[in-house]
């Protein structure tokens, strides 16, 4: 029954797609590392909308173009090696092509490996026959020595072949343009299917008449018995209602369509059992070489070798950054780097939008005294809600608008990978997926992002690993704390023209404990509660890039900053309110604020830290650039958050509290291993849907924050350290 | 298979940077010899050594045109050929 609905879901959206004035459904396809999103950009522009495969947590991105008074309607399909179904995405990508029944399917090819990406290919012709091939990275292949004869390939595939450079739009017209001839049918194509070794030739040609029978004169038929002799759940379902025979035949022109019978179905099942009993073993072996066989066969006519170049520069590059002596040096000295321009860069923009954020703060609190107000009103309005927003967006945007970019660049240009490379043998050991390296990364700018990053991860167990621990990478919202304790207790010490270097320093410092940490917890978690051992992980290396200045904007400024800001924003208004509240409503003289920090302050001196500070830990749970701000406040007895001070005021603010050099780094300490904010548990919950899991994603982190802090302060205290 | 009989037999895992092998066996079933299959891991493909991580594994290799690191455990499963000297 399930099935049923499923397939009128299908129907439906393919439906919908074209009811809302779109004339064609457009599929893209391709292996990872292709350039494939980058041809999605280029087609669509900003006319894209991401969200999720229904019931999935794969990321679905749509977008549309016109193109002849025609629109046309573009579905990223997840990047994958293979339609064989092995992986989510590769269900995701051939369930899309076999039952949304796509006008054209486009498949992205990287030219610089044309035999591993002519399998997909190959699979894909196998499933469709309106395709359109798009040979991206020419100019890549070119530096490589190799040249593709387009015409050659164009008639080998019978399809149209584009030449493509989709990061700097070369070639996309031509690719418009054959994509709006197939689909008009003034292409018309002719798709080559794959020679089959001749074992498997020999049971296909028994049982292919066999499935005709059953279901009708199918343009994929021969696919769809391969599918069936390996026992595929999934497309044997659809036989079963039925829903094959209606799908692929009506909209792909087959003559007979029909529903089977059930003793039809039964006795075809019996013979493919045993059909596949002869082959079972290596039937995957036998397609695959099969199609490998005919992707070289391919390859070799149309992709000549011109020259091997001797000046390889990926392998020179690579040579370095992955050495033994400089590896691990590079590594640390970029993240300084990026941690240093961001905190320099971040600086003079930060102070200027707060000036001007607290100047509107001003004119708000007139308009609502000549309104005339209640002052409870205003308070909790402009000095509460509004003075938080205005404290994150002006802590938090500069610093992003520098880190996003930064890290867009890394990430283009190839390098990351290559990081995971480096460090994967601590994985191994923590028994996780190398890919975790790149998720961490990813929550250096915002946790939330991390977590969601972590699809990337295949195996189940370890992409849950890689959720849990990704809170141990302070994410910007944190650096203002960090920067600050490292600033004012820290880098003090040294003359200020270095100050912004060592407050770097000791930023790389407290981020490599926290990554010492991430490693820890995976590897006890792969030992206790989620058990196993690290399963295959293979690690694609892309050549390097010259990054595309636009695509790093649009991906770093519209894509992440914007987003986070603004779920921050969010979060931080509720916050700011309740900050407000606390520190204004009296109950036997005091506010609830200094209530609430008596009652944790003997927890709060034990772990180093003092109870003003665990309340705002507390009451910044939704957001932890609010954390500062409300620390200050509870110090200075004030009724709200207070502006920018100056550093000095700032340290002698503290001081007079008791805050120490112990207070300084355990409270850096607990604001790298603590519980995440609340986006971030929100977003855990998103992709895990589990409470038992979420809770413990907040639990975990605690837990090792109490007592490492715990640790610390005890010995610094013994040994002398006040 | 007796690897130990036939010195000319390694696993992947084995070669050093810079050998060229030929793929002769995988010796995995299941959801991995899938995935190595995809990836063009044939009997009969050439594979070179390209680089070792700093901390000595994984080791990165050329396979059809694409650079892809793969940790020892992983790569101990192919048998392989050497196809230099």
């Amino acid at each position: 029954m399930n099935i049923r609905r499923k397939n009128r879901d299908y129907h439906q959206e393919r439906h919908e797609d074209l009811e809302r004035g779109h004339d064609y459904l457009v599929a893209l396809a391709g292996n990872p590392n292709t350039g494939k999103s980058t041809v999605f950009n280029g087609l669509t522009g900003l006319r894209q909308h991401v969200g999720n495969w229904p019931g999935k947590t794969v990321a679905r991105a749509e977008g549309s173009f016109r193109y002849m008074d025609k629109r046309y309607k573009l579905i990223d399909l997840p990047g994958t090696y293979s339609l064989l179904a092995t992986a989510t995405d590769e269900e995701i990508a051939r369930n899309f092509l076999l039952f949304n029944n796509p006008d054209v399917v486009v498949v992205v090819v990287d030219s610089t490996a044309p035999e591993r990406n002519l399998n997909l290919v190959l699979q894909v012709l196998e499933i469709s026959n309106n395709v359109v091939i798009c040979l991206n990275l020419v100019d890549e292949a070119a530096r490589k020595g190799l040249q593709v004869n387009v015409k050659q390939l164009s008639i080998d595939l019978g399809v149209p072949v584009v030449p493509t450079v989709a990061n700097v739009g070369k070639g996309l017209n031509n690719l418009v343009k054959a994509i709006a001839g197939v689909a008009s049918g003034k292409i018309v194509t002719s798709p080559h299917h794959f020679v089959l070794r001749t074992k498997i030739r020999e049971v296909l040609d028994e049982v292919v008449p066999q499935v005709e029978k059953v279901t009708g004169d199918l343009p994929n038929i021969r696919w769809i018995t391969m599918r069936l002799l390996e026992g595929d759940t999934r497309i044997h379902q659809t036989l079963d209602t039925g829903e094959l025979a209606s799908l692929v035949g009506t909209n792909q022109g087959a003559s007979v369509t029909k529903e089977p019978t059930k003793d039809e179905l039964k006795e075809l099942f019996d013979r493919m059992k045993a059909a596949a009993a002869l082959i079972q073993k290596s039937l995957y072996d036998y397609i695959v070489s099969s199609i490998y066989a005919d992707a070289e066969a391919i390859a070799s006519k149309s992709v000549i070798k011109v020259e091997a170049l001797k000046n390889d520069l990926d392998s020179k590059i690579d040579r370095i950054v992955t050495s033994r002596f400089m590896g691990f040096p590079i590594m640390i000295v970029l993240l300084m780097a990026v941690f240093w321009i961001t905190i320099e860069g971040a600086n003079v923009p930060s102070q200027f939008l707060a000036k001007g954020l607290f100047w509107l703060e001003d004119q708000l609190s007139m308009l609502f005294r000549w309104f005339g107000a209640p002052q409870w009103l205003e308070g909790l309005v402009v000095h509460g809600t509004y003075r938080s927003l205005a404290w994150v967006v002006s802590v938090m945007l500069p610093p992003m608008a520098i880190f996003f970019p930064l890290f867009t660049f890394l990430e283009d240009l190839g390098y990351l990978p290559r990081i995971a490379f480096n460090i994967d043998r601590f994985f191994k050991w923590a028994g996780t997926d190398g890919k975790q390296t790149l998720t961490m990364c990813m929550g250096f700018g915002c946790n939330a992002a991390g977590v969601t990053s972590c699809r990337s991860i295949n195996s189940p167990r370890e992409r849950l690993i890689a959720i849990l621990t990704n809170n141990f990478v302070p994410c910007n919202g944190r650096w203002p704390t960090l920067i600050l304790m490292a600033t004012i207790f820290v880098a003090a010490a040294f003359p200020p023209a270095v100050s912004s270097l060592t407050a770097s320093f000791t930023l790389v410092a407290i981020t490599l404990m926290g990554i010492a940490i991430t490693f820890v917890i995976s590897a006890m978690l792969s030992r206790t509660l989620l058990k196993g051992e690290s399963s295959f992980f293979v690690l694609e290396m892309p050549s390097y890039r010259r990054p595309q200045f636009s695509r790093i904007l649009y991906t770093s400024l519209i894509d992440r900053t914007i987003k986070i800001l603004y779920r921050a924003i969010v979060w931080a208004a509720p916050a700011g309110a309740l900050i407000w509240v606390m520190g204004n409503v009296h109950i036997g003289g005091e506010t609830l604020m200094t209530h609430a920090a008596g009652v944790l302050s003997p927890v709060g001196l034990l772990i180093g830290l003092d109870g003003i500070i665990l309340v705002a830990y507390i009451i910044a749970i939704p957001a932890n650039e609010i954390i500062i701000p409300t620390i200050i406040m509870g110090y200075m007895g004030t009724s709200m958050m207070t502006e920018f001070q100056s550093t000095a005021e700032l340290h002698a603010l503290f001081v007079a509290q008791g805050f120490t050099l112990v207070t300084a780094i355990c409270l850096m300490l607990f604001s790298v291993l603590h519980y995440p904010c609340a986006t971030t548990t929100h977003t855990i919950w998103k992709e895990t849907r589990s409470a038992k899991w979420t809770i413990l994603s907040n639990l975990i982190p605690l837990v090792a924050a109490v007592l490492v802090c715990f640790g610390v302060a005890q010995s610094l205290r013994t040994l002398g350290f006040s | 298979m007796h690897l130990s009989k036939h010195s000319e037999y390694k696993t992947l895992a084995e070669i050093k940077v810079g050998h060229r092998v030929i793929v002769v066996r995988l010796l995995v079933e299941g959801l991995t010899r899938r995935r190595l299959l995809d990836l063009g891991l044939l009997p009969g493909t050439e594979v070179v050594a390209v680089m070792k991580s700093p901390l000595g594994d994984p080791t990165a290799y050329d396979i059809r045109g694409t650079v892809l690191a793969l940790r020892s455990e992983d790569a101990s499963k192919i048998v392989v050929k050497s196809l230099s000297s």
